[in-house]
């Protein structure tokens, strides 16, 4: 039985990762979006672990509607970037500086 | 060393590298690419873990429909694969720190944190059966009905957002106006001229 920290560490190696991802790709929201993927992958990789580990099947349960939510945003943050794209002719996140006041 | 603890490092250290790869190249169908692998992989671990159901599910709807969705969205935007940019470099420092810290911080917590735990503190779901797939099932059509149907309300809410968000109304199109269907008299489409024999 493999012990349940390494599975604990290793999901927190996967959302520190993520969050480097965010401060280094500044530029790219499409990267952005991968990052929260990765984030989101972290957060059910918890899930899963502490429910197998517990015997509990709520988490898994969490993780079905966690995906569903997530297709549903991932689908939705993909329409905005491309009518952003469309609009500006870029996705860099420094040219969506429109409110200045 | 036993099988279980060989698999789980060999298929978490590739996890790791190909996660890092995600945030590091510069060309985002590299990028999707390698979220593809790291999203198998973690789907042999979940089997590990024995949530047979949700890794089949990560392949089939994360690999098959959402990482698709995003090569779709790279290939349709045609970006210029953008060199190492000054703000990468700018960056980079401030990346490595928040990861080290943040690793540090939570793995310490996590080290010695589980080691007493009662594994045996949930109890109270009766599972019907020893398959992963009909134990879910039951879950979520039983106690979890609710939120399985607001899950299907969400998708609709992402199907319609998405839709009216990248529609584009086409002047070329020929479509008949329903309102003004309905809203037509008799006088509008026959003109009775009399008085023409006299």
């Amino acid at each position: 039985m493999i012990p349940i920290s390494y599975y604990l560490i290793l999901s927190t190696i996967i959302f520190t990762i993520s969050i480097a991802g965010i401060f280094i790709n500044r530029k790219n929201i499409l990267v952005l979006l991968m990052s929260l993927e990765l984030m989101f992958l972290s957060v059910n990789f918890n899930l899963i672990t502490l429910g197998n580990y517990l015997g509990d099947l709520t988490g898994q349960v969490f993780v079905f509607f966690v995906l569903t939510v997530v297709a549903a945003e991932s689908a939705i943050g993909l329409a905005i970037l491309i009518v952003l794209f469309r609009n500006k002719k870029s996705i860099d996140v420094d040219d969506l500086s429109e409110l200045k006041g | 060393m036993n099988i279980e603890l060989i698999t789980f490092f060999v298929f978490s250290t590739l996890l790791v590298f190909t996660c890092f790869k995600v945030i590091t190249t510069s060309n985002p169908v590299l990028s999707a690419v390698n979220l593809v692998f790291s999203f198998f992989l973690s789907a042999v671990l979940w089997l590990l873990l024995g949530a047979e159901f949700l890794s089949i599910i990560l392949i089939l709807v994360y690999v098959g429909a959402v990482m698709v969705l995003f090569l779709f969205v790279v290939m349709m935007l045609d970006i210029n694969i953008a060199k190492k940019s000054a703000a990468y470099i700018k960056y980079l420092p401030v990346g490595i720190f928040i990861f080290i810290l943040l690793n540090l911080l939570i793995i310490l917590f996590f080290v010695n944190t589980f080691e007493n735990i009662d594994y045996n503190a949930v109890r109270d779901i009766q599972l019907i059966s020893d398959s992963n797939t009909e134990n879910l099932g039951y879950l979520i059509f039983t106690k979890y009905i609710l939120e399985f149907e607001i899950a299907g309300l969400i998708l609709l809410l992402g199907i319609i957002s998405a839709i009216v968000l990248t529609y584009r109304k086409n002047p070329m199109n020929k479509y008949q106006n329903p309102s003004q269907q309905i809203e037509a008299t008799k006088k509008d489409r026959l003109k009775i001229i009399t008085g023409l024999k006299k």
